[in-house]
């Protein structure tokens, strides 16, 4: 018997055991908890334990969460703390941070992360803006022309802009620079969309108010646009300051490897080095910085999440 | 009025700068060349490639099989998860929605090498079972959240309406619940092909030997500068775009046309 | 199931509903007949939509019984019930045109039918409808709508009361034995609500099945039902024809929540003979002497006449054109009467008061404290039951605190002069004390009534000025007759300001 059909049983006795475990507690409920007789008859109870409740929908899904997203976080964790010979050790973790090169390569990767999620803000912001005080069907067209590169393959199109800069002369010789444009290139989309569909959202009689009021533009802007627009660009620049510190196909694509990203480094010990106890706990370290930058910012609005993109 | 002039010339700046890198692929498409900047004289040999290189032609069949199954499987898996979550208040509706989100922001390259030890840890071989349960550890989540608001919006009493006119819950939820939130469920749809399409580190770490995705091989063709059919994947490129520029018209038209019956 | 015809359509015993910590139903017990229209009447949160809930199979009871036809169906879900609903906002589902829509429940039936083959052999099957019997049913529900032709329309393309028709038709389409109607006509606009109940009514005849209605509208109530049941903090407060509940409420909030009324405190003096407003009127409730009753007069049932003439004189303080009549209150003592009535009278004008014996409506009163209106005076003492009182004035404003002058400070620091405030003053049967030394107390009267209540007597002490009553608990015994004083620690006088807008 081979492995997949082992981890095929499994799955599907974890599922039936939980079934039949929220069966049961759903019997048990038709009783009461003062051990009342139960008024159902014989065939009610039947078709209570069988008829599945909408809530219990979630269980497949969340067995499937518990097996793959879960349980592999669990077992990073458990690889970060020990050593080779499965024995518990701090040793990866010093290492990563007695390293000098490792700990220029991090900084590097918050730097690329924040410049970039600075510049999209830059050009995205005031896009986003002008496309939503526009005619509600033009501005939304204009949007999905600004999205529309989603659809070709995210390399193929990172290959296209690496052979313009190519043209420019550009490639090999500013790769900091090349870098950021490919990733701004690359995350645009994800910066435009949850800006867009906040200030679509705001209530235009605000900014009128503010104005009866006596608020010239820039002032309306800073007082009033600004601040109401925050969730939208937190939830943008979450959506490129994370992705951005760990990808390193843009960063290889366009800085000639001169540019080595943190994500680079967990990719390097998987599957060069085989060192998987230490490529471990680099992505601790790296889930430890997106939980702090989640900490910082206050989480995300789930519904401006790349979702959007399917607007 | 300068104020428009200046709206507007920002907006041509971005659009250029999105869509040069795109027309360039376009434009080379009709030559042979191996490189863009070099222009060998007009041809459709590269569309005649897509079909006829045999590589190309189980490269690009891959990647949207690949795309199909794991965009299907997520759909059905993330649309019964999302109701799930939806309609259980307690605890295990609030664990299982915090764990789908998970995936929402973590890493790629998290994702991907978690997957790796996943597998090694079961020991099995990366298969395209292994590949294919990468994908859906990625997108899944993504379906969950397209569904989501579409169940905020609807009335909660339309599916007690459907149990009150004598349907069984199953049936509620075919017949009510699932036609009501179906915009959101082919959304999902829609974002998790491509975000399957797009993926690269997830598959590189989770695909078997010899398996190529369109992204795996563009990739590693470019790193190691190998001679390759990479010029192809222009033409395909072109092609993925028209389709893209066709789907936007047609949602364009869609849309005047249901704001002139309004 | 097992069916039998039993007088009751449903019967619910005992039925509770319990949300974390609310309880939105307690204890409730209800007979609907068959073919009845029955409304369930009350303000929100009352517990009448969380009832119509659970007879419709959305919601479990969390203790007692709904029996439908004689047997219990608190357990059996919504799709297996007899029983269909019209929503509050519809639901409709809007991915379905008007015909779907009305088939949806036609499309879930099975019919039985009996089959014969060539040999003879009779077979029993369970099957659908046929398409054509599915459309010619959809075709009759419309046209008792009146919506004829409206089978292809989109939900989204019709107004509210079309919405609602279809709503309708989707129900009764099924056949129900029993119609839920959860405030259907809450959405639409007044004039379009008033055709609607008369065509509910309409329907409720020709279709003659069971209708249990739920609305917070007292006039749509009483206009529409057979029997009204009014409800209130999930219980039950009566129920009765439209008639019996207008005319003999059983307590003030049923009086109060249907229709406009007076609701005055009164004693009964003796056989047919009651005392409120400071007169003896005649009634027809035969009460035992001395209980403390509520009285409610409808405003339309006070007769004006001029004064001298009537039982009691008052001045008319306001007057209000509503339409139809005017709206006017009179002052009588400390007392206003609202009087509904076709010829106006001026504001400062002096009438007469007559209500005929029959208009008078008493109700027993639940005596659990005494109360009375009183008022502060100079010296921060209380006025009230023709006694004077010491009293804390600082309850009336949280937060206060009297300064040495005697004036009230409020939390913010307002300074406030207290003296003539109209004061509701509330004293607990056990904290009045009684003494037969005269000069002890802030009140004297007479001892009327002594009744002996198991482990204690209950007496009524009346002040002779005014004829106030004291309704005290107490172990002593005292006789008949005899004259005390009236005693109440200060911090036992219970005081409210006085609200305007309250009668």
């Amino acid at each position: 018997m081979d492995y997949l059909t082992i981890a095929l049983l499994v799955v599907v006795i974890v599922l039936t055991a939980a079934i039949a475990f929220f069966a049961f507690r759903y019997r048990k409920r038709t009783y009461g908890k003062d051990g009342r007789e139960g008024v159902t008859t014989d065939k009610g109870l039947k078709r209570r334990l069988f008829a599945f409740s909408r809530k219990q929908l979630c269980i497949p899904y969340g067995v499937f969460l518990a097996l793959f997203v879960v349980f592999p976080l669990f077992l990073i964790l458990y690889n970060a703390f020990t050593d080779r010979s499965g024995h518990i050790s701090f040793d990866n973790f010093i290492l990563f941070f007695s390293t000098p090169s490792t700990i220029t390569n991090l900084f590097m990767s918050l730097l690329i992360a924040f410049v970039t999620t600075a510049v999209c803000i830059l050009i995205a912001y005031p896009l986003a803006y002008i496309l939503s005080r526009m005619k509600a069907s033009r501005g939304y067209i204009l949007v999905m022309l600004f999205v529309m590169p989603m659809w070709i393959n995210f390399v193929l199109r990172a290959m296209a802009l690496r052979e313009l800069l190519d043209l420019f002369g550009w490639l090999g010789e500013y790769n900091f620079l090349n870098t950021i444009i490919g990733m701004v290139y690359d995350f645009l989309p994800f910066m435009i969309l949850p800006l867009y569909s906040t200030l679509i959202k705001m209530d235009r009689s605000l900014e009128e108010a503010a104005a009866d009021l006596g608020a010239g533009r820039t002032r309306t802007f800073v007082k009033v646009t600004l601040p109401l627009s925050v969730p939208g660009i937190i939830s943008g620049a979450m959506m490129v300051f994370l992705p951005t510190m760990s990808c390193y196909v843009i960063s290889e694509t366009f800085g000639g490897g001169k540019i080595p990203l943190i994500g680079k480094l967990i990719e390097e010990q998987f599957l060069a080095a085989d060192n998987w106890h230490y490529g471990s706990a680099i992505a601790i370290i790296m889930l430890i910085i997106m939980f702090i930058t989640m900490l910082v910012t206050g989480g995300f609005k789930s519904e401006n999440v790349r979702g959007g993109a399917s607007l | 009025m300068t104020r428009k002039i200046i709206s507007y010339a920002f907006l041509v700046f971005v659009l250029i700068f999105v869509y040069a890198p795109i027309l360039l692929l376009v434009i080379y498409s009709f030559t042979p060349s191996t490189i863009i900047g070099k222009w060998d004289g007009f041809s459709l040999s590269l569309y005649g490639e897509l079909f006829t290189n045999a590589r190309v032609r189980t490269m690009i069949i891959n990647t949207v099989v690949l795309a199909l199954l794991a965009a299907g499987l997520s759909t059905i898996l993330g649309t019964i998860g999302a109701i799930g979550i939806f309609y259980s208040r307690g605890k295990l509706g609030k664990v299982v929605k915090g764990a789908s989100n998970i995936n929402v922001i973590n890493a790629e390259i998290v994702i991907g090498v978690s997957l790796a030890l996943l597998f090694s840890f079961l020991t099995f071989n990366r298969t395209y079972f292994s590949l294919l349960l990468g994908h859906l550890a990625l997108i899944t989540p993504f379906v969950v959240l397209s569904v989501t608001p579409k169940l905020k919006q609807m009335d909660p009493s339309l599916y007690e309406a459907a149990l009150d006119l004598g349907a069984t819950p199953t049936k509620a939820l075919f017949k009510v619940i699932i036609p009501e939130i179906m915009s959101g469920i082919v959304s999902g749809f829609m974002l998790a092909i491509t975000l399957s399409l797009d993926d690269y580190i997830i598959t590189s770490f989770t695909k078997p030997i010899g398996f190529d995705t369109i992204s795996t091989y563009a990739y590693n063709a470019v790193k190691n500068q190998a001679k390759s059919d990479l010029p192809a994947l222009r033409a395909l490129s072109a092609i993925i775009f028209l389709i893209a520029v066709i789907v936007v018209i047609i949602m364009n038209i869609r849309a005047s046309r249901k704001e002139k019956t309004k | 199931m097992k069916e039998q015809m039993t007088e009751n359509i449903i019967e619910i015993k005992d039925l509770v509903r319990q949300f974390d910590e609310t309880i939105a139903v307690d204890h409730i017990n209800l007979k609907v007949k068959r073919g009845e229209f029955v409304t369930f009447l009350g303000p929100s949160g009352c517990g009448k939509t969380t009832t119509l809930r659970m007879i419709a199979g959305f919601d479990r009871p969390t203790s007692g019984e709904i029996l439908l036809n004689g047997v219990n169906i608190s357990d059996l879900p919504p799709n297996r019930r007899p029983i269909n609903t019209v929503f509050q906002r519809y639901a409709l589902f809007p991915h379905l045109n008007v015909f779907e829509n009305i088939a949806f429940g036609l499309k879930q039936k099975r019919v039985r039918v009996v089959l014969e083959d060539s040999k003879g052999n009779r077979k029993e099957k369970t099957q659908k409808l046929s398409k054509q019997e599915i459309a010619e049913k959809v075709a009759h529900a419309l046209k008792i709508v009146d919506l004829e032709g409206f089978e292809k329309r989109s939900i989204t393309t019709l107004s509210g009361g079309q919405q609602q028709r279809v709503a309708i038709a989707r129900a009764i389409v099924n056949e129900p034995q029993i119609l839920l109607l959860d405030e259907p006509l809450g959405a639409l606009d007044l004039k379009m609500r008033k055709d609607m109940q008369i065509e509910l009514k309409e329907m409720h005849k020709t279709l003659g099945i069971t209708f249990i209605y739920v609305t917070h509208d007292q006039e749509e109530a009483l206009t529409m039902s057979d029997t009204v049941v009014v409800m209130k903090d999930g219980t039950v407060q009566q129920i009765g024809t439209p008639t019996d509940i207008y005319n003999e409420p059983v307590n003030a909030f049923v009086a109060d929540f249907i229709g406009e009324s007076n609701i005055f405190s009164g004693t009964i003096t003796d056989h047919k003979k009651v005392r409120f407003i400071g007169k003896v009127f005649d009634c027809v409730d035969d009460f035992e002497k001395n209980e403390k009753v509520d009285v409610v007069v409808r405003p339309e049932d006070v007769v004006l006449t001029a004064p001298g003439e009537g039982i009691v004189d008052g001045e008319i303080i306001s007057s209000v054109f509503k339409g139809v009549h005017y709206e006017m209150i009179l002052k009588v003592g400390r007392n206003e009467v609202v009087i509904q009535n076709t010829v106006e009278k001026k504001v400062g004008e002096k009438c007469g008061v007559m209500i005929s014996p029959d208009n008078i409506h008493i109700m027993k009163k639940e005596f659990s404290v005494n109360r009375y209106d009183g008022y502060i005076t100079k010296k921060n003492t209380v006025i009230f039951g023709d006694g004077e009182f010491e009293c804390d004035v600082t309850q009336l404003y949280a937060g206060s605190h009297l300064d040495e002058e005697g004036y009230l400070i409020t939390a913010d620091g307002e300074q406030l002069d207290l003296t003539d405030v109209d004061v509701e003053v509330e004293v607990g049967l056990h904290d009045i004390d009684v003494s037969d030394e005269p000069e002890i107390g802030g009140a004297t009267g007479n001892i009327v009534s002594i009744i002996y209540k198991g482990d204690h007597y209950q007496i009524i002490v009346r002040t002779e000025e005014n004829e106030e009553d004291y309704v005290v608990d107490t172990e002593y015994t005292w006789n008949e007759n005899d004259t005390v004083s009236i005693s109440i620690p200060k911090e036992a006088i219970k005081m409210k300001l006085k609200t305007e807008e309250k009668r």
